[in-house]
């Protein structure tokens, strides 16, 4: 419950900042070493150790944040900071995806159709690669001595078709626990995140087989022109964010066994289902763009 | 560590959730960085004194052009609007502090961090980045040095940074206001700063989804911007510009804030036609999603492109016109005085309107073909951010400083200040628009003897304008140490609910929310 208070709660000088830009910056400098020297462990090490210091900031920036909201400092209006913060945040997860989609319609309506020579194009197509037809989804690259052609694309209506449903009825669970939480009835609740993390995990699954499928009999690689690159970098980027998202609502799940969440305090609940929804919808433009058209 | 607990010292700054201490950090930061992105363009003014190679070789002058940019927007720029917005907004809308103050703590703790990864790459094996700030590939990406990868992370963290940095002052702006205050009564440097916040947040992702880019471009085998695989190089410079003429307005918007704050106060008369003001901001903010590829007319788009982004370019001249006709309505009439705060505003006017002109003239598309990557776009855009950004910038200190501190700064040194740098900073650009239209290439460390005459002019008024900014650091200082106190209100005509608190503002600016009528 919360009290009714007429003071915005400032929380005191805090240590976690500092460690998550350490962590940061030692995962970001490990990163580029272990890219310079592929022999070396050193910058492995260095990433591992700066995303251990991150998790760990986290996890204790999260527990203060519990705490205090348990010690019942949080007015309604620090609340609606929370919410805001997150709509926010997934604005501008909106717009890091949206720069991907927009290389998926550019390579699609300019760069492939221009190299095969329409448009202003022609004087391209005649210098550079005459051979190149320019037939999404691309197998046939304009020069497969540098990016090796695929032996063919990935179909929608498999592993793809059977993803959609699974996230879709996930969507669907994340909303009944959701119920659960509002009636305060825990067993929904539990049922639902349980279930909801189950069809989340199968989606990672079903994903990692569609990959290993894609490299070992399609030939279907990151390295295999824009539609590899593409094909990759999208599903790869959402299902980074499914794996986070699953993570959230396990976390969640267990807060909610320690009976956490109350019918009218429960943001935290909310933010992830918010964020669930989020990656929902990505990925159904993902399967209508990338695999469907 | 306990609540109300407030350590001394170091630790005081690096744990610190005030918005009064992390802005002056914000402040602090992006200063040091003015000094160390500026004498990054004496090195290049020093080169180009005179015709001939005389002081470093061309790889030198080009990672420092590179930095240079850089380190100015995202570094210096940016950090010290983020000051300003830190110090400012909580007093201006009657709120105790930032939405989410510990969030707000990892925003500035993450951007050090950043710079020294960048700056690092001066100091590692093989040269730092060379390609200029735009980051073109395959430049940055199969002729890239191995430095690249640094500048790559560091532009990761500088939008973690900024993306946080926003949806606090978001979440401030929209949840803290005081009760009364509704958006339409909400100062305009808010405002200001509410649409600025949204371009942030819509942007930078969109920016760290490019490098991501090219980074895997780099190492994994990906052919985003390689034709080889059926990609566009040009693709790169649609997705930055997508990214990067928002920023431009990221950088100028919060400074129009400013001088829609300062111009009321100095003639004594109410903003002329304040609710328009808002609505030029938003359309200005709405149009710089439209017109990305005006800084690409050369690149070989198809013409329809190339008229869209022409016509939508010069239609922002429309609502930026109303707020230049505003601000010379504001002063019509006033009791007009010429603090120092107000000698950068109307300094601000002035210029910028000449940068906004020029601005005008590169968005024709037969006349951007002979301007495009000449000095005269380097006029240009200096005229928008140095005099414009820039002195907005000035001109916040010296009209925010005595509530910050609680003392008056030296008036005397501070109009010392000004006129140098209002000289220096003209002789230093004025001159590149002839450059330009004589057909100097932009990003040469060499050039052809007829530009001697002005470039010895312009390096001249470079090494002036450098060397007046020294003046302001000794005002600064003077003004912490041993200014005269002052009071509340400060200005005689100042408004605004900043002015209600005292000076020296209190650690939490408006525990409890004042009410406003």
């Amino acid at each position: 419950m919360h009290a009714v208070k007429n003071t915005y709660y400032v929380p005191s000088a805090s240590y976690w900042p500092i460690m998550g830009s350490i962590g940061l910056v030692m995962a970001a400098t490990g990163a580029v070493t272990a890219l310079h020297n592929h022999n070396s462990q050193y910058g492995f090490y260095l990433l591992l150790l700066g995303f251990t210091m991150l998790v760990a900031m986290l996890f204790g920036w999260f527990r203060s944040v519990i705490c205090e909201d348990a010690a019942e400092l949080y007015s309604r209006q620090v609340e609606q900071s929370f919410r805001w913060g997150m709509a926010w945040f997934i604005f501008s997860e909106v717009a890091f995806f949206g720069a991907f989609f927009g290389v998926l319609f550019y390579a699609r309506n300019y760069s492939v159709p221009w190299l095969a020579g329409s448009g202003d194009g022609v004087m391209t197509h005649h210098l550079l690669w005459p051979e190149f037809q320019g037939v999404w989804p691309l197998v046939e690259n304009p020069d497969p001595t540098k990016f090796q052609n695929p032996k063919w694309y990935m179909g929608a209506w498999g592993v793809p078709a059977i993803n959609t449903l699974i996230l879709l009825s996930s969507a669907v669970t994340v909303t009944w626990a959701h119920w659960g939480v509002l009636q305060a009835r825990r067993l929904q609740i539990i049922l639902g995140l349980a279930a909801t993390v189950l069809l989340g995990s199968l989606f990672l699954y079903f994903q990692a087989y569609e990959y290993i499928h894609a490299y070992q009999e399609l030939e279907l690689k990151i390295s295999s022109g824009i539609y590899g690159t593409i094909f990759f970098t999208l599903t790869g980027f959402h299902g980074l964010h499914v794996a986070m998202g699953t993570l959230m609502l396990t976390v969640i799940g267990f807060r909610s066994l320690k009976g956490h969440f109350s019918p009218d305090n429960h943001f935290a609940f909310e933010a992830t289902a918010w964020y669930w929804h989020f990656v929902d919808v990505v990925w159904l433009c993902l399967f209508v763009f990338v695999y469907c058209l | 560590m306990r609540t109300g607990e407030r350590p001394k010292g170091v630790i005081r700054w690096i744990t610190t959730t005030n918005h009064k201490d992390i802005g002056t950090l914000y402040l602090v930061l992006a200063f040091i960085l003015f000094f160390v992105g500026g004498s990054m363009a004496l090195v290049i003014r020093t080169e180009l004194f005179a015709p001939g190679l005389q002081w470093v070789d061309p790889d030198f002058f080009n990672q420092m052009s590179t930095l240079h940019g850089l380190i100015m927007i995202f570094g210096f720029l940016m950090p010290s609007f983020v000051g300003l917005a830190n110090w400012q907004i909580p007093m201006m809308i009657g709120a105790p502090d930032m939405a989410l103050p510990r969030m707000n703590n990892l925003s500035f703790w993450i951007l050090p961090f950043a710079f020294l990864l960048l700056a690092s790459t001066l100091f590692i094996e093989g040269p730092a980045p060379n390609f200029g700030w735009t980051l073109y590939p395959p430049l940055s990406t199969t002729y890239g040095p191995d430095s690249t990868d640094f500048l790559i992370f560091s532009i990761h963290l500088m939008g973690i940074s900024s993306i946080m940095g926003a949806i606090n002052i978001i979440a401030t702006i929209l949840n803290l206001r005081a009760p009364g205050m509704s958006l339409i009564k909400m100062p305009i440097f808010v405002w200001t700063w509410l649409i600025t916040a949204f371009l942030l947040i819509a942007v930078m992702p969109v920016l760290a989804g490019s490098v991501t880019m090219m980074l895997m471009d780099r190492h994994f085998g990906t052919s985003f911007f390689n034709a080889g695989g059926g990609g566009d190089p040009v693709l790169f410079q649609h997705l930055f510009w997508f990214f990067g003429h928002p920023e431009v307005y990221i950088l100028i918007l919060p400074a129009f804030g400013v001088i829609s704050e300062i111009l009321p106060t100095f003639s004594r008369k109410k903003l002329f036609g304040r609710t328009s003001m808002i609505y030029a901001v938003g359309c200005i903010a709405l149009l710089s999603f439209l017109v990305w590829a005006h800084h690409m007319f050369t690149v070989g788009m198809p013409v329809a492109g190339e008229l869209f982004f022409m016509y939508t370019t010069m239609l922002i001249a429309v609502p930026t016109g109303v707020k230049v006709f505003n601000w010379v309505a504001t002063l019509y009439r006033g009791s007009i005085t010429f603090e120092p705060p107000m000698l950068f505003a109307l300094a601000f006017i002035l210029l910028f309107t000449i940068g906004g002109f020029s601005g005008l003239m590169l968005a024709m598309v037969p006349a951007d073909f002979q301007y495009h990557d000449t000095y005269f776009v380097v006029a240009h855009f200096h005229y928008v951010l140095v005099p414009g950004a820039v002195f907005a910038l000035f001109a916040a200190i010296y009209y925010w400083l005595p509530k910050w501190t609680g003392r008056l700064y030296n008036m005397h040194i501070a109009r010392w200040h000004f006129w140098l740098s209002f000289l220096a900073v003209n002789l230093l650009f004025f001159p590149m628009h002839f450059l330009g239209l004589a057909g100097m290439p932009r990003r040469i460390a060499d050039y052809a003897l007829q530009f001697a005459e002005f470039n010895r002019m312009a390096s001249i008024g470079g090494f002036t304008f450098g060397i007046a900014q020294l003046l302001f650091i000794v005002v600064v200082i003077q003004c912490i140490l041993r200014g005269p106190r002052t009071t509340s209100r400060v200005w005689e005509g100042s408004h605004g609910l900043e002015w209600t608190l005292p000076s020296p503002a209190p650690y939490h600016s408006f525990a409890i929310p004042p009410k406003i009528e």
